[in-house]
Protein backbone atom coordinates (compact mmCIF):
# COMPACT_ATOMS: atom_id res chain seq x y z
CA UNK A 1 0.00 0.00 0.00
CA UNK A 2 1.02 3.34 -1.11
CA UNK A 3 -1.26 5.76 0.10
CA UNK A 4 -4.30 5.37 2.35
CA UNK A 5 -6.27 8.70 0.56
CA UNK A 6 -9.99 6.33 0.32
CA UNK A 7 -12.00 3.34 1.30
CA UNK A 8 -13.50 3.41 -1.81
CA UNK A 9 -10.73 1.92 -3.67
CA UNK A 10 -9.54 -0.59 -1.01
CA UNK A 11 -10.93 -4.21 -1.92
CA UNK A 12 -11.77 -6.78 0.58
CA UNK A 13 -8.98 -8.52 0.99
CA UNK A 14 -6.60 -5.00 1.57
CA UNK A 15 -9.11 -4.25 4.28
CA UNK A 16 -9.08 -7.53 6.09
CA UNK A 17 -5.60 -7.66 6.36
CA UNK A 18 -5.84 -4.09 7.60
CA UNK A 19 -7.74 -4.72 10.16
CA UNK A 20 -5.80 -8.33 11.43
CA UNK A 21 -2.69 -5.99 11.72
CA UNK A 22 -4.29 -4.09 13.51
CA UNK A 23 -5.51 -7.06 15.71
CA UNK A 24 -1.81 -7.49 16.33
CA UNK A 25 -1.15 -4.21 17.14
CA UNK A 26 -3.74 -4.09 19.74
CA UNK A 27 -1.97 -6.81 21.40
CA UNK A 28 1.03 -4.85 21.87
CA UNK A 29 -1.15 -2.12 24.20
CA UNK A 30 -1.19 -5.20 26.94
CA UNK A 31 2.89 -5.94 26.49
CA UNK A 32 5.35 -4.81 29.37
CA UNK A 33 6.46 -2.49 26.54
CA UNK A 34 3.96 -0.89 24.55
CA UNK A 35 6.14 -0.40 22.04
CA UNK A 36 7.27 -1.45 18.41
CA UNK A 37 10.79 -0.75 16.91
CA UNK A 38 9.36 -0.99 13.41
CA UNK A 39 9.37 2.70 11.70
CA UNK A 40 12.85 3.28 13.88
CA UNK A 41 14.30 6.52 11.86
CA UNK A 42 11.18 6.92 9.55
CA UNK A 43 9.29 10.65 10.20
CA UNK A 44 5.35 10.84 10.57
CA UNK A 45 4.71 14.80 10.19
CA UNK A 46 1.19 15.43 11.00
CA UNK A 47 -0.08 18.11 8.58
CA UNK A 48 -3.08 19.50 9.92
CA UNK A 49 -5.04 22.36 8.25
CA UNK A 50 -8.26 21.98 10.33
CA UNK A 51 -8.30 21.69 14.30
CA UNK A 52 -8.68 17.57 15.57
CA UNK A 53 -7.02 17.03 18.57
CA UNK A 54 -8.65 13.43 18.93
CA UNK A 55 -7.45 12.68 15.19
CA UNK A 56 -3.78 13.80 15.84
CA UNK A 57 -2.87 12.83 18.60
CA UNK A 58 -4.03 9.24 18.15
CA UNK A 59 -1.78 9.26 14.89
CA UNK A 60 0.86 10.67 17.14
CA UNK A 61 0.30 7.72 19.55
CA UNK A 62 0.10 5.03 16.59
CA UNK A 63 3.50 6.31 15.37
CA UNK A 64 5.53 6.59 18.48
CA UNK A 65 4.04 3.08 19.61
CA UNK A 66 5.87 2.28 16.27
CA UNK A 67 9.40 4.27 16.93
CA UNK A 68 8.73 6.96 14.35
CA UNK A 69 9.63 10.21 14.57
CA UNK A 70 6.54 12.37 14.94
CA UNK A 71 6.39 16.39 13.84
CA UNK A 72 3.20 18.14 13.94
CA UNK A 73 2.58 21.18 12.00
CA UNK A 74 -0.91 22.81 12.25
CA UNK A 75 -1.64 24.92 9.68
CA UNK A 76 -2.77 28.06 12.45
CA UNK A 77 0.29 30.42 13.18
CA UNK A 78 2.08 28.89 10.31
CA UNK A 79 3.93 29.62 7.35
CA UNK A 80 0.41 28.74 5.56
CA UNK A 81 -1.49 31.62 7.56
CA UNK A 82 1.02 33.48 6.28
CA UNK A 83 -0.40 32.23 2.90
CA UNK A 84 2.26 29.23 1.99
CA UNK A 85 0.60 27.15 -0.79
CA UNK A 86 0.34 23.29 -0.15
CA UNK A 87 2.77 22.86 -2.79
CA UNK A 88 5.33 24.88 -0.73
CA UNK A 89 4.50 23.64 2.67
CA UNK A 90 4.76 20.07 0.80
CA UNK A 91 8.32 20.85 -0.78
CA UNK A 92 9.20 21.84 2.76
CA UNK A 93 8.31 18.52 4.20
CA UNK A 94 9.98 16.83 1.56
CA UNK A 95 13.08 18.82 1.82
CA UNK A 96 13.02 17.71 5.77
CA UNK A 97 13.20 13.93 4.96
CA UNK A 98 9.48 13.38 5.90
CA UNK A 99 8.78 9.30 5.11
CA UNK A 100 4.84 9.53 6.05
CA UNK A 101 2.34 12.63 6.04
CA UNK A 102 -0.82 12.68 7.78
CA UNK A 103 -3.03 15.04 6.28
CA UNK A 104 -6.58 16.59 7.65
CA UNK A 105 -7.68 19.45 5.34
CA UNK A 106 -11.11 21.52 4.42
CA UNK A 107 -10.47 20.81 1.12
CA UNK A 108 -12.15 17.41 -0.44
CA UNK A 109 -9.37 16.22 -2.94
CA UNK A 110 -6.72 17.99 -0.97
CA UNK A 111 -4.75 14.66 0.20
CA UNK A 112 -4.92 13.28 -3.62
CA UNK A 113 -3.00 15.82 -4.68
CA UNK A 114 -0.42 15.64 -2.25
CA UNK A 115 -0.30 11.93 -3.21
CA UNK A 116 -0.20 12.52 -7.15
CA UNK A 117 2.09 15.68 -7.24
CA UNK A 118 5.02 14.42 -7.18
CA UNK A 119 6.30 17.37 -4.76
CA UNK A 120 6.50 14.68 -2.51
CA UNK A 121 7.70 11.06 -2.22
CA UNK A 122 6.30 10.10 1.55
CA UNK A 123 3.01 7.87 1.48
CA UNK A 124 0.20 10.04 2.30
CA UNK A 125 -2.51 8.80 4.85
CA UNK A 126 -6.22 10.87 4.78
CA UNK A 127 -6.90 12.12 8.35
CA UNK A 128 -10.02 13.97 6.88
CA UNK A 129 -10.87 15.51 3.85
CA UNK A 130 -13.45 18.36 3.46
CA UNK A 131 -16.76 16.28 3.09
CA UNK A 132 -15.04 13.62 1.13
CA UNK A 133 -13.17 10.53 3.05
CA UNK A 134 -11.57 9.52 6.69
CA UNK A 135 -10.57 6.56 5.87
CA UNK A 136 -9.16 6.06 9.56
CA UNK A 137 -11.84 6.34 10.95
CA UNK A 138 -13.91 3.64 8.71
CA UNK A 139 -11.49 1.53 9.57
CA UNK A 140 -11.17 1.81 13.21
CA UNK A 141 -15.27 1.55 13.35
CA UNK A 142 -14.89 -1.54 11.35
CA UNK A 143 -12.25 -2.86 13.31
CA UNK A 144 -14.63 -1.95 16.45
CA UNK A 145 -17.73 -3.58 15.35
CA UNK A 146 -15.75 -6.68 14.35
CA UNK A 147 -14.10 -6.85 17.32
CA UNK A 148 -17.72 -7.04 19.30
CA UNK A 149 -19.09 -10.08 17.13
CA UNK A 150 -16.34 -11.77 17.05
CA UNK A 151 -14.22 -11.02 20.25
CA UNK A 152 -10.73 -13.12 20.32
CA UNK A 153 -11.79 -14.55 16.97
CA UNK A 154 -12.08 -11.91 14.63
CA UNK A 155 -9.35 -12.88 12.54
CA UNK A 156 -9.19 -12.98 8.89
CA UNK A 157 -13.66 -12.35 9.27
CA UNK A 158 -15.63 -9.55 7.09
CA UNK A 159 -18.68 -8.25 8.27
CA UNK A 160 -21.06 -10.33 6.06
CA UNK A 161 -24.37 -9.77 6.51
CA UNK A 162 -23.92 -7.52 9.97
CA UNK A 163 -26.73 -4.46 9.65
CA UNK A 164 -25.28 -0.66 9.96
CA UNK A 165 -27.43 2.06 10.55
CA UNK A 166 -25.80 6.03 10.21
CA UNK A 167 -27.79 8.51 11.78
CA UNK A 168 -26.67 12.03 11.33
CA UNK A 169 -25.64 15.12 8.99
CA UNK A 170 -24.70 12.64 5.98
CA UNK A 171 -24.70 15.29 3.66
CA UNK A 172 -21.49 16.83 5.04
CA UNK A 173 -20.14 14.17 6.92
CA UNK A 174 -16.57 12.63 5.72
CA UNK A 175 -17.03 9.60 8.31
CA UNK A 176 -20.46 8.50 6.45
CA UNK A 177 -19.09 8.05 3.51
CA UNK A 178 -15.83 6.14 4.13
CA UNK A 179 -17.80 4.09 6.39
CA UNK A 180 -20.33 2.93 3.44
CA UNK A 181 -17.72 2.20 1.49
CA UNK A 182 -15.98 0.02 3.91
CA UNK A 183 -18.61 -1.36 5.39
CA UNK A 184 -19.94 -2.69 1.67
CA UNK A 185 -16.75 -3.72 0.45
CA UNK A 186 -16.74 -5.69 3.67
CA UNK A 187 -20.23 -7.14 3.28
CA UNK A 188 -22.56 -5.32 5.44
CA UNK A 189 -25.72 -3.48 4.76
CA UNK A 190 -25.62 -0.06 5.55
CA UNK A 191 -29.21 2.47 5.71
CA UNK A 192 -28.53 5.93 6.08
CA UNK A 193 -31.05 8.04 8.03
CA UNK A 194 -31.08 11.88 8.12
CA UNK A 195 -33.22 15.01 7.52
CA UNK A 196 -34.00 15.15 4.07
CA UNK A 197 -32.00 18.53 4.03
CA UNK A 198 -28.66 16.55 5.51
CA UNK A 199 -28.60 13.88 2.92
CA UNK A 200 -27.25 14.77 -0.55
CA UNK A 201 -29.36 14.82 -3.59
CA UNK A 202 -28.29 12.31 -5.72
CA UNK A 203 -27.49 8.68 -3.92
CA UNK A 204 -28.05 6.31 -7.27
CA UNK A 205 -24.40 5.74 -6.78
CA UNK A 206 -23.97 4.51 -3.62
CA UNK A 207 -24.91 1.05 -1.86
CA UNK A 208 -27.21 2.08 0.85
CA UNK A 209 -30.68 2.24 1.98
CA UNK A 210 -31.41 5.73 2.92
CA UNK A 211 -34.47 7.21 4.58
CA UNK A 212 -35.63 10.12 6.94
CA UNK A 213 -37.41 7.96 9.59
CA UNK A 214 -34.97 6.82 12.62
CA UNK A 215 -38.13 5.24 14.35
CA UNK A 216 -38.72 2.81 11.84
CA UNK A 217 -34.77 2.52 11.31
CA UNK A 218 -34.59 1.93 15.13
CA UNK A 219 -37.72 -0.79 15.02
CA UNK A 220 -35.91 -2.55 11.97
CA UNK A 221 -33.62 -4.16 14.74
CA UNK A 222 -30.23 -3.27 13.54
CA UNK A 223 -27.29 -4.42 14.23
CA UNK A 224 -25.23 -1.34 14.63
CA UNK A 225 -26.48 2.64 15.21
CA UNK A 226 -23.41 4.99 14.65
CA UNK A 227 -24.73 7.87 15.54
CA UNK A 228 -22.78 11.19 13.45
CA UNK A 229 -21.70 14.64 15.13
CA UNK A 230 -23.90 17.33 14.05
CA UNK A 231 -21.41 19.86 13.86
CA UNK A 232 -22.37 23.46 15.31
CA UNK A 233 -21.72 25.55 12.17
CA UNK A 234 -24.99 23.81 10.76
CA UNK A 235 -27.37 24.67 13.26
CA UNK A 236 -27.12 28.24 11.86
CA UNK A 237 -27.28 27.28 8.43
CA UNK A 238 -30.90 26.56 8.29
CA UNK A 239 -30.50 22.66 7.57
CA UNK A 240 -33.25 22.17 10.55
CA UNK A 241 -35.07 24.58 12.70
CA UNK A 242 -33.32 24.00 15.82
CA UNK A 243 -31.39 21.81 17.85
CA UNK A 244 -34.42 20.45 20.18
CA UNK A 245 -36.57 19.40 17.06
CA UNK A 246 -33.19 17.38 15.76
CA UNK A 247 -32.95 16.21 18.63
CA UNK A 248 -36.49 14.84 19.11
CA UNK A 249 -36.93 13.37 15.21
CA UNK A 250 -32.94 12.25 14.78
CA UNK A 251 -31.47 12.04 18.14
CA UNK A 252 -30.84 8.61 19.77
CA UNK A 253 -32.52 9.53 23.36
CA UNK A 254 -33.58 7.15 26.15
CA UNK A 255 -36.70 5.92 24.71
CA UNK A 256 -35.22 5.20 21.38
CA UNK A 257 -32.38 3.69 23.05
CA UNK A 258 -34.54 1.18 25.32
CA UNK A 259 -36.39 -0.18 21.97
CA UNK A 260 -32.81 -1.23 20.42
CA UNK A 261 -32.03 -4.70 21.24
CA UNK A 262 -29.42 -4.77 24.16
CA UNK A 263 -26.97 -6.61 22.17
CA UNK A 264 -26.89 -3.44 19.75
CA UNK A 265 -23.89 -1.95 19.18
CA UNK A 266 -24.00 2.20 19.58
CA UNK A 267 -21.16 3.78 18.02
CA UNK A 268 -20.27 7.45 17.67
CA UNK A 269 -16.62 8.84 16.06
CA UNK A 270 -16.72 11.64 19.20
CA UNK A 271 -16.72 14.46 20.20
CA UNK A 272 -20.52 13.92 21.40
CA UNK A 273 -22.87 15.81 21.60
CA UNK A 274 -24.64 14.99 24.69
CA UNK A 275 -28.89 15.34 24.59
CA UNK A 276 -28.50 16.44 20.98
CA UNK A 277 -28.02 13.35 19.07
CA UNK A 278 -27.18 11.19 21.73
CA UNK A 279 -28.21 10.91 25.45
CA UNK A 280 -26.02 9.95 27.96
CA UNK A 281 -28.39 6.55 28.78
CA UNK A 282 -26.93 5.51 25.22
CA UNK A 283 -23.31 6.95 25.30
CA UNK A 284 -22.40 5.19 28.52
CA UNK A 285 -24.71 2.05 27.93
CA UNK A 286 -22.74 -1.45 27.55
CA UNK A 287 -23.83 -1.65 23.87
CA UNK A 288 -21.79 1.98 23.41
CA UNK A 289 -18.30 2.00 21.61
CA UNK A 290 -17.10 5.15 22.41
CA UNK A 291 -14.41 4.52 24.91
CA UNK A 292 -13.72 1.15 22.57
CA UNK A 293 -13.33 3.36 19.54
CA UNK A 294 -10.70 6.22 20.89
CA UNK A 295 -8.65 2.93 21.77
CA UNK A 296 -9.15 1.19 18.70
CA UNK A 297 -7.98 4.02 16.81
CA UNK A 298 -4.32 3.99 17.84
CA UNK A 299 -4.09 0.38 16.68
CA UNK A 300 -5.83 0.81 13.13
CA UNK A 301 -3.50 4.12 12.59
CA UNK A 302 -0.19 1.68 13.50
CA UNK A 303 -1.50 -0.65 11.11
CA UNK A 304 -2.15 1.73 8.25
CA UNK A 305 1.30 3.25 9.18
CA UNK A 306 3.00 0.20 9.20
CA UNK A 307 1.58 -0.80 5.71
CA UNK A 308 2.65 2.49 4.29
CA UNK A 309 6.17 3.14 5.49
CA UNK A 310 7.17 -0.25 6.15
CA UNK A 311 7.97 -1.97 3.08
CA UNK A 312 10.49 -0.82 0.24
CA UNK A 313 8.67 2.20 -1.41
CA UNK A 314 9.41 1.12 -4.79
CA UNK A 315 8.27 -2.27 -4.64
CA UNK A 316 4.61 -1.29 -2.98
CA UNK B 1 14.97 -32.68 -8.02
CA UNK B 2 13.93 -32.05 -4.67
CA UNK B 3 15.78 -35.05 -2.67
CA UNK B 4 13.72 -35.78 0.46
CA UNK B 5 15.96 -35.32 3.72
CA UNK B 6 13.82 -36.03 6.86
CA UNK B 7 10.11 -38.22 6.55
CA UNK B 8 7.23 -37.44 8.84
CA UNK B 9 8.56 -40.33 11.02
CA UNK B 10 12.21 -38.74 10.97
CA UNK B 11 10.98 -35.72 11.78
CA UNK B 12 8.60 -37.10 14.84
CA UNK B 13 11.80 -38.78 16.21
CA UNK B 14 13.77 -35.60 15.69
CA UNK B 15 11.35 -33.96 17.88
CA UNK B 16 10.98 -36.48 20.67
CA UNK B 17 15.06 -36.76 21.06
CA UNK B 18 14.40 -32.22 21.12
CA UNK B 19 11.62 -32.99 23.86
CA UNK B 20 14.14 -34.94 26.06
CA UNK B 21 16.77 -32.86 25.48
CA UNK B 22 15.02 -30.07 26.53
CA UNK B 23 13.61 -31.61 30.06
CA UNK B 24 17.36 -33.35 30.61
CA UNK B 25 18.87 -29.60 30.37
CA UNK B 26 16.02 -27.60 32.09
CA UNK B 27 15.94 -30.52 34.62
CA UNK B 28 12.65 -31.36 34.45
CA UNK B 29 8.85 -28.85 32.84
CA UNK B 30 8.64 -26.65 35.86
CA UNK B 31 9.21 -23.08 34.52
CA UNK B 32 9.27 -23.81 30.87
CA UNK B 33 7.74 -21.58 28.40
CA UNK B 34 8.12 -22.74 24.58
CA UNK B 35 7.33 -20.22 21.72
CA UNK B 36 7.11 -20.71 18.15
CA UNK B 37 8.33 -18.54 15.68
CA UNK B 38 4.93 -18.35 13.17
CA UNK B 39 4.45 -20.11 11.07
CA UNK B 40 6.29 -23.73 11.64
CA UNK B 41 7.83 -22.76 14.50
CA UNK B 42 4.06 -22.57 16.27
CA UNK B 43 3.51 -26.36 15.08
CA UNK B 44 6.58 -27.61 16.13
CA UNK B 45 6.52 -25.57 19.82
CA UNK B 46 3.03 -27.15 20.29
CA UNK B 47 4.36 -30.77 19.26
CA UNK B 48 7.24 -30.55 21.97
CA UNK B 49 4.75 -28.99 24.67
CA UNK B 50 2.71 -32.24 23.92
CA UNK B 51 5.81 -34.77 23.88
CA UNK B 52 6.75 -33.01 26.91
CA UNK B 53 4.18 -33.61 28.36
CA UNK B 54 3.44 -36.85 27.67
CA UNK B 55 7.11 -37.76 29.14
CA UNK B 56 6.72 -35.99 32.42
CA UNK B 57 3.03 -36.89 32.95
CA UNK B 58 3.18 -35.27 36.37
CA UNK B 59 4.33 -31.78 34.74
CA UNK B 60 1.02 -29.10 35.70
CA UNK B 61 1.01 -27.63 32.49
CA UNK B 62 3.53 -26.70 30.06
CA UNK B 63 2.86 -23.17 28.71
CA UNK B 64 3.34 -22.74 24.70
CA UNK B 65 2.75 -19.79 22.65
CA UNK B 66 3.90 -17.99 19.12
CA UNK B 67 5.98 -15.11 19.17
CA UNK B 68 6.00 -12.98 15.88
CA UNK B 69 9.19 -11.55 14.81
CA UNK B 70 7.79 -9.55 12.11
CA UNK B 71 8.67 -5.96 13.59
CA UNK B 72 11.53 -6.58 14.72
CA UNK B 73 13.15 -7.76 11.39
CA UNK B 74 16.11 -5.37 9.98
CA UNK B 75 15.29 -5.76 6.56
CA UNK B 76 11.77 -4.08 6.74
CA UNK B 77 12.24 -1.46 4.28
CA UNK B 78 14.25 -3.89 1.75
CA UNK B 79 11.71 -6.04 1.06
CA UNK B 80 7.78 -6.06 0.24
CA UNK B 81 5.34 -4.96 3.36
CA UNK B 82 5.24 -8.35 5.45
CA UNK B 83 1.97 -9.23 6.84
CA UNK B 84 2.55 -10.24 11.15
CA UNK B 85 1.38 -13.27 12.49
CA UNK B 86 -0.06 -13.59 15.85
CA UNK B 87 1.66 -13.23 19.24
CA UNK B 88 0.52 -15.01 22.06
CA UNK B 89 2.81 -15.30 25.21
CA UNK B 90 0.91 -17.25 27.37
CA UNK B 91 1.55 -15.72 30.94
CA UNK B 92 4.70 -13.55 32.44
CA UNK B 93 7.64 -14.86 31.36
CA UNK B 94 9.84 -13.10 33.50
CA UNK B 95 12.08 -15.50 35.65
CA UNK B 96 11.67 -18.54 32.99
CA UNK B 97 13.08 -20.61 30.70
CA UNK B 98 11.97 -19.98 27.14
CA UNK B 99 12.86 -22.55 24.57
CA UNK B 100 12.63 -20.65 21.02
CA UNK B 101 11.41 -23.33 18.33
CA UNK B 102 11.90 -22.15 14.24
CA UNK B 103 11.87 -24.68 11.34
CA UNK B 104 15.23 -23.74 9.97
CA UNK B 105 18.09 -21.82 10.99
CA UNK B 106 19.96 -19.95 8.49
CA UNK B 107 21.47 -16.52 8.75
CA UNK B 108 20.37 -16.25 12.14
CA UNK B 109 18.47 -12.96 11.82
CA UNK B 110 14.91 -14.21 12.72
CA UNK B 111 16.58 -15.25 15.57
CA UNK B 112 17.99 -11.59 16.62
CA UNK B 113 14.57 -10.34 16.09
CA UNK B 114 13.32 -13.60 18.47
CA UNK B 115 15.67 -12.16 21.08
CA UNK B 116 14.19 -8.24 20.85
CA UNK B 117 11.06 -8.99 21.04
CA UNK B 118 11.52 -11.20 23.69
CA UNK B 119 12.86 -8.79 25.54
CA UNK B 120 9.73 -6.48 25.07
CA UNK B 121 7.40 -9.18 27.10
CA UNK B 122 9.77 -9.59 30.01
CA UNK B 123 12.81 -11.04 31.17
CA UNK B 124 13.26 -14.77 30.98
CA UNK B 125 16.35 -16.17 33.20
CA UNK B 126 17.51 -18.23 30.10
CA UNK B 127 16.52 -18.48 26.32
CA UNK B 128 17.37 -21.50 24.52
CA UNK B 129 17.21 -21.98 20.34
CA UNK B 130 15.46 -25.36 19.33
CA UNK B 131 15.33 -25.57 15.42
CA UNK B 132 14.53 -28.82 13.41
CA UNK B 133 17.00 -27.89 10.39
CA UNK B 134 20.45 -25.94 10.99
CA UNK B 135 21.41 -25.35 7.03
CA UNK B 136 24.48 -23.29 8.29
CA UNK B 137 25.68 -19.87 7.08
CA UNK B 138 24.81 -17.77 9.77
CA UNK B 139 25.00 -14.25 9.66
CA UNK B 140 25.13 -13.81 13.25
CA UNK B 141 26.99 -14.87 16.05
CA UNK B 142 23.60 -17.50 17.02
CA UNK B 143 23.81 -21.33 17.04
CA UNK B 144 21.09 -23.69 18.42
CA UNK B 145 20.99 -25.40 21.59
CA UNK B 146 18.72 -28.16 20.31
CA UNK B 147 18.99 -29.44 16.46
CA UNK B 148 16.76 -31.84 14.80
CA UNK B 149 19.30 -32.38 11.57
CA UNK B 150 22.28 -30.60 10.38
CA UNK B 151 21.68 -30.03 7.02
CA UNK B 152 24.52 -28.77 5.92
CA UNK B 153 23.97 -26.69 2.29
CA UNK B 154 24.99 -24.58 -0.08
CA UNK B 155 23.10 -21.03 -0.24
CA UNK B 156 21.67 -21.91 -4.12
CA UNK B 157 19.95 -24.95 -2.73
CA UNK B 158 16.30 -24.44 -1.41
CA UNK B 159 15.32 -26.28 2.04
CA UNK B 160 11.53 -27.21 1.28
CA UNK B 161 9.98 -28.30 5.14
CA UNK B 162 6.77 -29.54 4.95
CA UNK B 163 4.25 -29.89 8.19
CA UNK B 164 0.99 -31.59 8.00
CA UNK B 165 -1.28 -28.74 9.84
CA UNK B 166 0.41 -26.05 7.65
CA UNK B 167 1.28 -27.82 4.03
CA UNK B 168 -0.93 -30.84 4.04
CA UNK B 169 2.15 -32.96 4.09
CA UNK B 170 4.65 -33.58 5.74
CA UNK B 171 9.14 -33.95 5.04
CA UNK B 172 11.98 -31.91 4.60
CA UNK B 173 13.50 -31.80 0.89
CA UNK B 174 16.62 -30.23 -0.39
CA UNK B 175 16.93 -29.36 -4.22
CA UNK B 176 18.35 -26.95 -6.29
CA UNK B 177 22.58 -26.17 -5.90
CA UNK B 178 25.15 -27.30 -7.88
CA UNK B 179 25.02 -28.65 -11.65
CA UNK B 180 25.06 -32.30 -11.20
CA UNK B 181 25.06 -31.87 -7.44
CA UNK B 182 23.44 -35.69 -6.14
CA UNK B 183 24.78 -35.53 -3.01
CA UNK B 184 24.41 -38.63 -0.93
CA UNK B 185 22.60 -38.04 2.55
CA UNK B 186 23.89 -35.51 4.92
CA UNK B 187 27.13 -34.90 2.64
CA UNK B 188 28.18 -31.20 3.20
CA UNK B 189 27.69 -29.57 -0.47
CA UNK B 190 29.28 -26.34 1.02
CA UNK B 191 32.50 -28.51 -0.30
CA UNK B 192 31.25 -28.72 -3.96
CA UNK B 193 29.90 -25.10 -4.45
Amino acid sequence: MRHLLSTKGLSQGEAIRLLDIAEDMADVADREVKKLPTLRGKTVVNLFFEDSTRTRISFEAAAKRLSADVINFSAKGSSVSKGESLKDTAQTLAAMGADGVVIRHPASGAPHVLAESGWIDAGIINAGDGTHEHPTQALLDAFTIRRRLHRGAARGKGLDGVTVTIVGDILHSRVARSNLWLLTTLGAHVTLIAPPTLLPMDMSGWPAESGFDLDAAIDAGPDVVMMLRIQQERMNAAFFPNSREYSRRWGLDDERFGRLAPTTIVMHPGPMNRGLEISSAAADSAGSTVREQVANGVSVRMAALYLLLSGDREDS
Amino acid sequence: MARTVLNQADIARALTRISHEILESNRGAENLVILGIPTRGVVLARRIAETIQRIEPTATNVRVGSLDVTMYRDDLGHTRTRTPSRTLVPGSIDGVTVVLVDDVLYSGRTIRAALDALGDHGRPTIVRLAVLVDRGHRELPIRADFVGKNLPSSTAERINLHLLEVDGDEFVSIDGGPPGGEHPDGVDTEAAS
